[in-house]
């Protein structure tokens, strides 16, 4: 972050709101079990997340930033989440039925990974100790998050939704450290990952062509004997 | 536009024509032939490069987007050449896949299309001139071959595609987030230089130590699951052996080695700015845990395309034990088995994506006699399987040896020979199944069974020709050839070895 120094302590604390919510929306994620719920969690985290970088925005008095904010906001608030919902099983259970982990211990779990997402991000903050900075983990900790779900679930939509949150956590790392990744890298990434849903959205259409059911523990074809 | 910079953007433009003409005219008549013609502008784009850069040094185009030295170069080389190896023997194989049921026009068509695609994002890949748009064109091949891998639309090939997508998007994820810190670091230090692989290696002393060290550990990491190394491997026996067989050459012989380079790459940066310590251990257990998860899942294999693609992981694990030991000799090693892989395992791959048209199976052991029956396919696959183990006069034999002697040389004496142990066995299982289904005793057990299942939609071996037609005995001809002839002599290509190798030890 160019002049941190000057961010002023409203701007901060609307920062550490952002965060806050973007944290929180990945631990309701482990909480909720509809599957229609946890897509609206992670559309939430989209606003969320395009919050943060609309307060970086306005503190850099970046125009740049604002667009990206927007897009972000698009994206992630909006696209992503109309493309799982069209993933979701026209019938049967639309629940997580019976993930590995139950809710308690996964929000156990979550309070592990937060505390070691700031261990890990020590040496982030120590490397320019700034109020945006120090925000690092927030992300990291729902990248964690995201791959904690991705392990424990056995719905193919909240497989999805775990890759999303790994995502999301990444682009929040990204705009709390620099603001200066070149713009085409961005936008090849926002691509990328819309590329990416787009695929396993037409992939679960046709594993329940073919498996009637999308839960994963039906993908047991493939495996060495 | 200079000539020069013109001729870096080729090797991208080529396979995008390519891909327009299929949308354009569809695949049939002449255009069958369209891929293999741009899979050519390719390799002979960068045998012009290869030869530009070595006499007049690194080249940049599109504004400094693209970027191409000595390694740029011989990556392009590779990839020309298994592309044009495994598009010649597309056509031939498209048709017996619609003769025979399981696919039609529209397949071919959409086939055609994304294997152009797909070898676009390779092709940006190696000349992208920093780590993020490097980035965006692996995870770009990621979704070209997802379809590809999900052709048949089978139970199986949706479950491999849906676990290749979802494994290589976390794991390019990690590698993302690697990337990021890495420009965060890179943003604090006294010369700010973005993710510009040569503006970053020159001022990488400069990066701040721990946070350089979880950006290289994320990177390896994630760039280590398109390579196919341990932990993050599981979808590649999967995705390989369900993938069509053009489609399988081409992901086993240079997709692999194209997220393999991204490493390479990143370990100049490392060992510039952390000693080569760190990357090195990192690889080792990493080459050393794919090589034991290759060897003990090679010996009871029963299906032979999994087969194949467990001792692509081999390969791998041995590139980054190369690596690892990162001497001159050790890195051009490397990069010469690359090749060799690349060429050995594109002819192994097609001549597997035959057989399994011939007989509707995809088991060892519905596999027997195939010299009686299928003489020339099984001499040719016969002769890929002893490149492919390592045999003289094929290149691997060369490239081997040299990895193996660069890692006694340098102080990785323990992990090479346990590494030796993992290969011996390897060998070992691989000469025991393929002795089953070449030699095997074809008797009229294997005749008088009822057919092993077919695949859905396919009426059985009944349908398909009997004889392999030219179009894939030529590939696997040229492929062997080529791989034998390097071998013997590296020819020109020795200079351009010499030079990726001075690149990746940081002395350009």
């Amino acid at each position: 972050m160019t002049d941190t120094a000057a961010l002023s302590s409203l701007s901060v604390q609307l920062l550490y709101l952002s965060c806050g919510a973007f944290l929180l929306a990945a631990v309701v994620v482990l909480w909720r079990r509809q599957l229609a719920a946890i897509v609206r969690v992670f559309a939430l985290q989209g606003v969320a997340l395009a919050g943060i970088v609309a307060v970086l925005a306005v503190e850099q008095r970046s125009l740049e930033l604002a667009l990206l904010a927007v897009g972000v906001l698009a994206l992630r608030a909006i696209g992503l989440p109309w493309l799982v919902r069209r993933a979701m099983p026209a019938a049967g259970p639309a629940r997580e039925t019976s993930p590995l982990v139950n809710v308690a211990a996964s929000l156990l779990a979550a309070a592990v990974l937060t505390l070691l997402a700031y261990a890990v991000a020590q040496p982030l903050i120590t490397l320019s100790p700034s109020p945006v900075t120090r925000a690092v983990p927030v992300g990291l900790t729902v990248v964690l998050v995201g791959f904690f779900v991705l392990i424990t679930r056995r719905r193919a939509v909240s497989q999805v939704i775990g890759f999303l949150l790994i995502d999301n956590g990444i682009t929040a790392a990204a705009f709390l450290t620099t603001a200066e990744v070149p713009l085409i890298v961005e936008l090849g990434v926002s691509l990328d990952v819309l590329f990416a849903v787009l695929v396993l959205q037409v992939l679960t259409t046709r594993m329940q062509a073919a498996f009637g059911d999308t839960d994963l523990d039906d993908l047991t074809e493939l495996r060495d004997t | 536009m200079t000539p020069s910079s013109l001729l870096v953007t080729v090797p991208v433009l080529a396979p995008v024509l390519g891909a327009a003409g299929y949308a354009l005219f569809g695949w049939r008549g002449p255009t069958r032939w369209l891929g293999t013609v741009c899979a050519g502008g390719m390799l002979a784009a960068g045998i012009g490069l290869a030869t530009l850069v070595t006499g007049s040094g690194p080249h940049t185009s599109l504004g400094g987007l693209l970027r191409v030295d000595a390694l740029s170069a011989y990556m392009l080389i590779v990839i020309g050449v298994i592309a044009l190896l495994a598009t010649a023997a597309s056509p031939a194989y498209l048709a017996a896949e619609i003769r025979a049921g399981p696919a039609t026009a529209r397949t071919a068509y959409r086939h055609s299309l994304l294997v152009q695609t797909f070898l676009a994002a390779m092709a940006t890949a190696v000349l992208a001139a920093n780590l993020g748009t490097l980035w965006v064109a692996v995870e770009a091949t990621t979704i070209a071959t997802a379809f590809l891998v999900g052709q048949q639309r089978t139970r199986a090939c949706v479950e491999a595609a849906w676990k290749y997508v979802l494994i290589c998007s976390v794991g390019i994820a990690l590698a993302l987030l690697g990337a990021i810190l890495l420009n965060y670091a890179s943003a604090h230090t006294p010369a700010p230089a973005g993710l510009d692989w040569v503006r970053l290696a020159a001022g990488a002393d400069g990066l701040d130590p721990g946070v350089t060290r979880i950006a290289v550990a994320l990177l390896v990491i994630g760039f280590g699951t398109k390579v196919g190394l341990a932990p993050l491997h599981t979808w590649l026996p999967d995705a390989h052996s369900q993938a069509p067989a053009p489609v399988s050459a081409l992901m086993s012989g240079v997709l692999l080695a194209v997220a393999f380079y991204a490493i390479l790459r990143v370990k100049v940066i490392a060992d510039a700015a952390l000693g080569d310590a760190f990357v090195r251990h990192l690889l080792l257990v990493m080459a050393l845990a794919t090589l034991a998860v290759a060897a003990t899942l090679l010996l009871a294999q029963r299906d032979y395309k999994r087969m194949l693609a467990y001792h692509s992981m081999e390969h791998m694990g041995l590139l980054a034990l190369g690596t690892a030991a990162g001497s001159r000799l050790a890195l051009a090693a490397v990069l010469l088995h690359i090749l060799g892989h690349g060429l050995a395992k594109a002819v192994l791959f097609l001549g597997a994506g035959r057989i399994a048209q011939l007989t509707g199976s995809r088991l060892v052991a519905d596999v027997r006699g195939l010299a009686v029956r299928e003489p020339v396919l099984a001499g040719g696959v016969g002769l890929g399987v002893l490149a492919l183990l390592g045999f003289p006069p094929f290149s691997l034999f060369a490239s081997e040896l040299g990895i193996f002697r660069a890692g006694f040389a340098t102080e990785l004496g323990w992990a090479t020979a346990l590494a030796l142990v993992f290969v011996l066995v390897i060998t070992a299982a691989l000469f025991t199944h393929a002795g089953h289904m070449l030699l095997g005793d074809p008797g009229p057990r294997a005749a008088a069974r009822p057919r092993p299942q077919p695949w859905p939609g396919r009426p059985g071996a009944a349908a398909a020709p009997t004889r392999t037609p030219a179009g894939t005995t030529v590939p696997l001809g040229a492929g062997l050839a080529a791989c034998a002839v390097l071998g013997i002599t590296t020819g020109p290509l020795q200079q351009v070895l010499y030079q990726a190798a001075d690149i990746l030890q940081g002395t350009p």
